[in-house]
């Protein structure tokens, strides 16, 4: 068990090594979240204030950038180890699959928390969205979320390393399957946006959510396997 | 040709049975009239392609697991008919709902739960078709995850308020409305289990040519 982790925090650590000496994934996701909220910030506000009930357009916003981020993210992260040839290496290494697929999440998840802590609080701020009123419940949508969108999304991406026109199949393969997370994640956030906030309503989402996140963790782990050996 | 004579005929009676029956025997229902009975060409292929959904991702498991090519042809055939079927329920539906409810299309659990569903296999056969080499491996895995997304889409749509039927009306229906239903139901599902077949035989020909041709010195 220990070599496993010690093989997961390797490729965490490889990760974060190369993204730390170029930040390219980190800048132009973030800039690309950014300029989700902007396009979508353009189609749902009229008159200075955002459309619908008080949060759902917030909600909405804040998901939708995340998980257009993180399609590019995700497809960035493999693209990268495809161009320099090095998935091949990282696949020949001696260790266990599911301890690589373990490490890219880990990796994943650390660039998409960076981008949330920038785009959360900006969501906040630009649409008048009371999202720091029940921290803890907000914490654990975005994480439970942001997992259940990552670890359907890492397999999918690296799988999808060897495959011809990857870059437009994440995206057609990727978002049908996680819109659960997307229901879950945009009602969850607009359930704690209401003037009156539904906290069994928001609980009932992170429930969901954390279920979705064990179940497709475990398929992942089983799946990674078959999926990335030729 | 000739073995699939006697399996054609059966499903083309079961159809046209069916046929005869919903138009000359099924009363008309008595708020939404002729409309209705777009229900017996709509509930068979609805059903139908949840079930072939999950079948699809059976094969596909067992696909992974066991590395045979013929679960992989299955479950081929079973996503290229889980869209057919899904594209028929999602015709007809609109189709009764103009009537019904007075709008093409509402997103209501069930509706969108089928749209969801018609949409991951339609990903299945464009990640088949434009992949590359080893799709058939990535496509299994998709299939898998497809089918394990099943009851969170139910879910997680199902927390919106529904409009569609419950499908708990069915086994209540008076028999008149229920022997065509169940008729036309039984030939839908013998037309899924010959185009099933033809299918995963014309995949097992293609398998064997390009053998052919890969051992042919050519």
């Amino acid at each position: 068990m220990t070599s496993f982790w010690r093989a997961v925090w390797l490729v965490v650590r490889k990760d974060l090594a190369v993204e730390a000496r170029s930040r390219e994934l980190l800048f132009t996701t973030l800039f690309f979240a950014l300029s989700c909220v902007l396009i979508f910030a353009v189609a749902f506000v009229r008159e200075g204030k955002p459309l619908g009930e008080a949060g759902d357009a917030a909600a909405g916003i804040l998901w939708i950038a995340i998980a257009f981020s993180g399609t590019l993210a995700l497809g960035r992260t493999f693209e990268r180890e495809r161009y320099n040839d090095t998935l091949r290496a990282l696949m020949l290494a001696p260790v266990v699959r599911p301890a690589i697929y373990v490490g890219k999440l880990l990796g994943i998840l650390a660039l998409l928390a960076a981008t949330e802590i920038v785009t959360v609080p900006l969501v906040a701020l630009l649409f008048q969205a009371r999202l720091f009123e029940r921290v803890s419940l907000m914490a654990a949508l975005l994480v439970a979320g942001t997992v259940g969108f990552a670890c359907v999304g890492t397999l999918f991406a690296a799988m999808l390393a060897r495959a011809r026109s990857r870059d437009v199949l994440l995206p057609i393969l990727l978002y049908p399957v996680t819109i659960p997370v997307m229901i879950a994640g945009v009602r969850g956030t607009g359930a704690l946006l209401d003037p009156e906030p539904n906290i069994a309503m928001a609980q009932f989402w992170i429930v969901l959510l954390l279920f979705f996140d064990v179940v497709f963790v475990t398929l992942a782990l089983w799946t990674f396997e078959p999926l990335m050996t030729d | 040709m000739r073995k699939a004579f006697l399996p054609l005929v059966v499903v083309l009676m079961a159809l046209y049975v069916s046929a005869l029956l919903l138009i000359a025997r099924a009363p008309f229902e008595s708020t939404m009239g002729l409309v209705q009975k777009i229900f017996y060409f709509h509930f068979p292929p609805a059903v139908l392609m949840l079930l072939s959904a999950i079948f699809c991702g059976l094969m596909s498991a067992a696909f992974l697991i066991r590395k045979r090519q013929a679960f992989d042809r299955i479950a081929l055939a079973a996503a290229e008919l889980t869209v057919l079927y899904g594209s028929i329920a999602l015709v007809t539906g609109p189709l009764w709902a103009r009537k019904a409810w007075g709008v093409w299309w509402v997103w209501d659990p069930r509706l969108t739960m089928s749209f969801l569903m018609w949409m991951i296999f339609v990903s299945y056969l464009i990640l088949r078709k434009y992949g590359g080499p080893g799709s058939e491996t990535l496509s299994a895995g998709l299939a898998v995850f497809g089918m394990a997304n099943a009851p969170f889409v139910y879910l997680s749509v199902n927390m919106w308020r529904t409009m569609h039927p419950k499908t708990s009306v069915v086994p209540t229906l008076p028999v008149d409305f229920a022997t065509p239903l169940w008729v036309s139901f039984a030939g839908f599902l013998l037309l899924y289990i010959v185009l099933l077949t033809a299918r995963v035989r014309i995949a097992e020909q293609q398998a064997l040519l390009d053998q052919l041709y890969v051992d042919s010195d050519l």
